[in-house]
């Protein structure tokens, strides 16, 4: 009575049917559309590439089909089914793999412990019989492991081939890679796409998330764009370029209409020289990154989220630790030049230096969510109670004035910020730190799920700040707004600077291109 | 259905699988972080849970006894404030214990997680005991008090500053390092009773008890009168510290976030020493208090357990030490009274710790409902359950 094959049976899998297919899916998060109306296809034995800017809605995509999250609204299909993916444990059962950007493994077991790990097939629990057959796994698509070494001796490419070796243990005929590519060499990345070719050829779908635009062109049989959260559309790789690409990718230029007058006054603020550093796991995350951030203009940093960004404003803020570099500050009022590299927050503040910082992570660093907006006003300023006391009476003023002047919704000053909503807490934040009335203003994704109207909050009172000669770094995502906000644009991918451009003149492509550059061709410090 | 045999019941398998996922579209319930809450609503959720336990604990008691739920309560207030003795008894453990819970609550708010309080209190304690048997004839009686309290505190402090050392600098964790610490205070302190006893019973006795060198002097005609004032003024003090002092401040920002604390230039390493030296300093004073202030001798019980229970009492007074207050009072109240039921009914001891359970769990179990609310499923946002 049914004319399709039982999913549960994939042998069986005749119809020409696509692999998965997802139509109309919706999921919203409060106010934020992160997917609106998305169709994806993908057939059997093919490879399609997600493309899409930070924040585009990719990996919430990603996450619905992988069970995650659960879609507002759509519907998903397997094999020409509609089936209901509601946990994990539901998308393994179609068959669905995702290899996570962050690896999942447990560090003491070895490859082979882990890949068995939480099997349930009533077998007896026997190594050598479960490592042969790995084995053969690896052999069928061409994998080098040593089933046997521990993870906490494995490199990076190591442990994602553990967890690709896992997935297709467990049946996989659908799997997903988030970003495989953004922590492998050139050469893993080639022995990456080498086996995922062979993966295809034995009729496996695979989707892949990634930002190299040329890596796209060399793996994919068709990509499909999102931006902003729309579905845009999809393209067969042979037929298109990475100009079209980048084209759907950035979208059409928008007007926004953001007043931006000329820098006045302009001098070399603040000089950052070859600044390199790395992550825990001693991997380079900056590559040598120079620039000069002049006072009177916004300096804009544009590049795919995670190319060292938070590094780089970390390290001029002296929280990230460095390998190499300088950064000299030339102080306005002395006309001296500090470096500030090594230096703790406290000690850059004692050498009299006004560094303001906006960070990405609001909540979790610029401000403390469960206080109330007063106390957070006073984190800059408690120093200065008499003796071992605190005199909340300053910052409470403050927190009046920025809450009426910045229009600030809030029940009273003695509201947790946690309460507030996410423009409302930037407000607070940017407030208090202009208030300290500094020389460089550094702002990490500062309008970063705020609506329109606290955008061009923001954006006016880092023009203000232009204005009185500050030198403002602005880290943002929407080339729109960095196209239309900032006087130079500085891009960086994967920890280099790619360019650095004239924000009047370069075009949305342009910047997009830049970005998408890796680092073997974009390793230079000279852009433009 | 005439499709060939062997697939037939892959079919129905299939078939009914698909059928209860359509039923099965969303969990039956599921949990939902809540908005602020006025304090009233909060207020009447949390009297609700205790008023709710109180039932459990009669139909409990009724089970057990088959006696009136109302004449079980009698007892337990009978057991807390019978006698004058009993009342007295009641402020007196209500005070160490929640001297206690101050003296952890610094650490808990910098989200520190010193459960090593039973172990600097043992350690306060075993010093105070060490300068009453051996420095008693040394020096005059006021001396020799402050002698002690120092030398308490000292050796409370070092007890906490040991994990926290650790801690700051390599990240050990601090609540197995504080946890094992306790047990090395309480084997120190047994083998010190072993030796102070001569090689003997192991058991130290009353300290001077004819002379009374080195005990707490007497405020007004009983003996917990100072104990009480002296705890009951660290309240104040530890209240206006956690609340208008800078470093109270810069606890706090430590505890809710350390990257904020950094950000500000906050010493981290130097906040997490400097608040355990508190926090173990505060128990070496109690360990000091228990002994010369209320037992006049020293042994591994010395601190009770109540190293374990201030935790809880510092919790659920959200670590406000005003609020401490009542939470300790409550729990105090509870163990008094749960072990006069036992007594009164011949109940086994173990009543007391079931009836205490009940009542904690309830108000515990509020806070999770004061925070959250359970979203039933239904056709439109769901209802909201209490």
């Amino acid at each position: 009575m049914k004319e399709e094959n039982p999913v549960s049976d994939p042998t069986k899998v005749t119809s020409n049917a696509p692999a998965i297919e997802l139509r109309g899916i919706t999921k919203t998060f409060g106010s934020v559309v992160a997917n609106n109306n998305v169709n994806l296809l993908v057939n059997r034995g093919e490879i399609l590439s997600i493309l899409g800017e930070n924040g585009s809605g990719k990996t919430t995509l990603m996450n619905m089909i992988s069970g995650i999250y659960f879609p507002d609204k759509g519907q998903i299909f397997i094999d020409g089914q509609e089936v209901l993916i509601r946990s994990p444990k539901d998308a393994f059962k179609y068959r669905i793999g995702m290899i996570h950007q962050h690896f999942k493994l447990v560090d003491l077991f070895t490859a082979t412990e882990n890949i068995v790990l939480g099997l349930e097939d009533g077998r007896k629990y026997d190594l050598a019989a479960y490592g042969k057959e790995i084995a053969a796994i690896c052999e069928q698509y061409g994998f080098v492991i040593d089933l046997n070494k521990k993870i906490y001796n494995m490199s990076v490419s190591e442990k994602q081939t553990v967890e690709i070796i896992k997935v297709l243990y467990r049946g996989a005929d659908i799997l997903i890679l988030d970003e495989p590519t953004a922590v492998l060499t050139p050469q893993e990345t080639e022995t990456l796409f080498a086996v995922l070719r062979r993966m295809r050829e034995a009729g496996k779908s695979i989707i892949i998330i990634t930002h190299k635009l040329h890596e796209v062109l060399s793996i994919s049989n068709r990509v499909s764009v999102l931006c902003k959260g729309q579905y845009i559309g999809t393209v067969n790789t042979a037929e298109t370029n990475e100009s079209e690409l980048t084209e759907m990718m950035v979208g059409k230029k928008i007007s926004l209409n953001i007043h931006r007058s000329e820098p006045k006054g302009v001098e070399d603020r603040l000089v950052v020289d070859n600044l390199r550093c790395v992550d825990r796991e001693g991997l380079p995350v900056l590559k040598g990154i120079s620039f000069t951030a002049k006072s009177g203009e916004i300096l804009g940093i544009a590049g795919i989220a995670g190319s060292g960004q938070r590094e780089l404003l970390e390290a001029i803020a002296g929280l990230q630790p460095l390998t190499e570099g300088t950064i000299t500050y030339n102080n306005p009022t002395s006309g001296k030049a500090e470096n500030l590299r090594d230096k703790t927050p406290t000690q850059i503040r004692e050498l009299g230096v006004r560094l303001s910082f906006v960070p990405e992570d609001r909540l979790g660093m610029g401000l403390v969510g469960n206080m109330d907006i007063v106390d957070n006003m006073m984190l800059r300023s408690y120093r200065k109670g008499p003796l071992g006391f605190l005199n909340r009476k300053p910052p409470a003023t403050l927190a009046d004035t920025i809450i009426s002047d910045l229009e600030v919704v809030t029940p009273s000053s003695k509201t947790p910020v946690r309460r507030l909503s996410g423009g409302n807490v930037q407000k607070v934040l940017v407030g208090r730190e202009i208030a300290s009335a500094p020389t460089v203003f550094m702002a990490a994704y500062p309008v970063r799920g705020l609506d329109i109207n606290s955008s061009f909050t923001i954006y006016n009172l880092l023009n203000e700040q232009k204005e009185k000669g500050v030198a403002v770094i602005f880290v943002g995502e929407d080339l729109d707004v960095l196209l239309e906000l900032c006087d130079r644009i500085l891009v960086i991918g994967s920890g280099a600077v790619t360019g650095v451009v004239d924000a009047r003149t370069v075009t949305k492509e342009q910047v997009g291109l830049l970005m998408t550059k890796t680092a073997q061709e974009g390793g230079t410090e000279d852009g433009e | 259905m005439e499709n060939n045999q062997s697939n037939a019941p892959a079919d129905a398998v299939s078939e009914a699988v698909i059928a209860n996922e359509k039923a099965i579209h969303e969990p039956l319930f599921h949990v939902v972080k809540r908005d602020a809450m006025p304090w009233y609503k909060s207020w009447g959720i949390r009297i609700a849970a205790v008023v709710l336990a109180m039932l459990v604990v009669a139909l409990f008691g009724f089970v057990l006894t088959k006696n009136d739920p109302i004449a079980i309560y009698r007892v337990m207030i009978d057991g807390a404030f019978g006698t004058e003795n009993r009342i007295w008894s009641l402020l007196l453990d209500t005070a160490l214990l929640l001297g206690v819970a101050l003296a952890v609550t610094p650490a808990f708010k910098m989200r520190f997680w010193n459960i090593g309080a039973e172990g600097q209190v043992l350690m306060g304690g075993l010093i105070c005991a060490a300068c009453m048997l051996k420095l008693g004839d040394k020096m005059s009686t006021g001396l020799l008090l402050l002698v002690m309290v120092v030398a308490s505190m000292l050796a409370g402090a070092i007890w906490g500053l040991i994990p926290a050392f650790f801690k700051a600098y390599w990240n050990a964790n601090e609540t197995l390092f504080t946890l094992m610490m306790n047990y090395i205070a309480t084997s120190i302190v047994s083998c010190y009773c072993y030796i102070w006893s001569g090689g003997g019973s192991g058991r130290v006795g009353i300290i001077n008890r004819k002379t009374k060198i080195g005990w707490l002097p007497n405020l007004g005609s009983h003996t917990q009168t100072l104990n009480i004032v002296i705890i009951l003024v660290l309240t104040v003090i530890l209240f206006i510290y956690l609340r208008y002092s800078k470093h109270g401040y810069e606890i706090s920002v430590v505890g809710e976030s350390e990257n904020t604390a950094r950000y500000i230039g906050i010493n981290v390493k130097k906040v997490i020493l400097r608040t355990m030296l508190l926090s173990g300093a505060l128990c070496g004073l109690i360990g000091m208090l228990l002994v010369s202030g209320t037992n006049h001798t020293v042994a591994t019980s010395t601190a009770g357990g109540r190293g374990f229970t201030a935790i809880m009492v510092s919790w659920l007074a959200k670590f406000n030490p005003l609020y401490m207050i009542l939470t300790s009072f409550l729990i105090v109240f509870l163990q008094k009274g749960s072990k006069e039921i036992s007594t009164i009914f011949g109940l086994n001891d173990a009543i007391g710790d079931i009836v205490s359970g009940i009542v904690i769990f309830f108000v515990i179990g509020s806070e999770f409902f004061i925070n959250y609310k359970l979203m039933l499923r239904t056709k439109k946002s769901g209802k909201e359950e209490k």
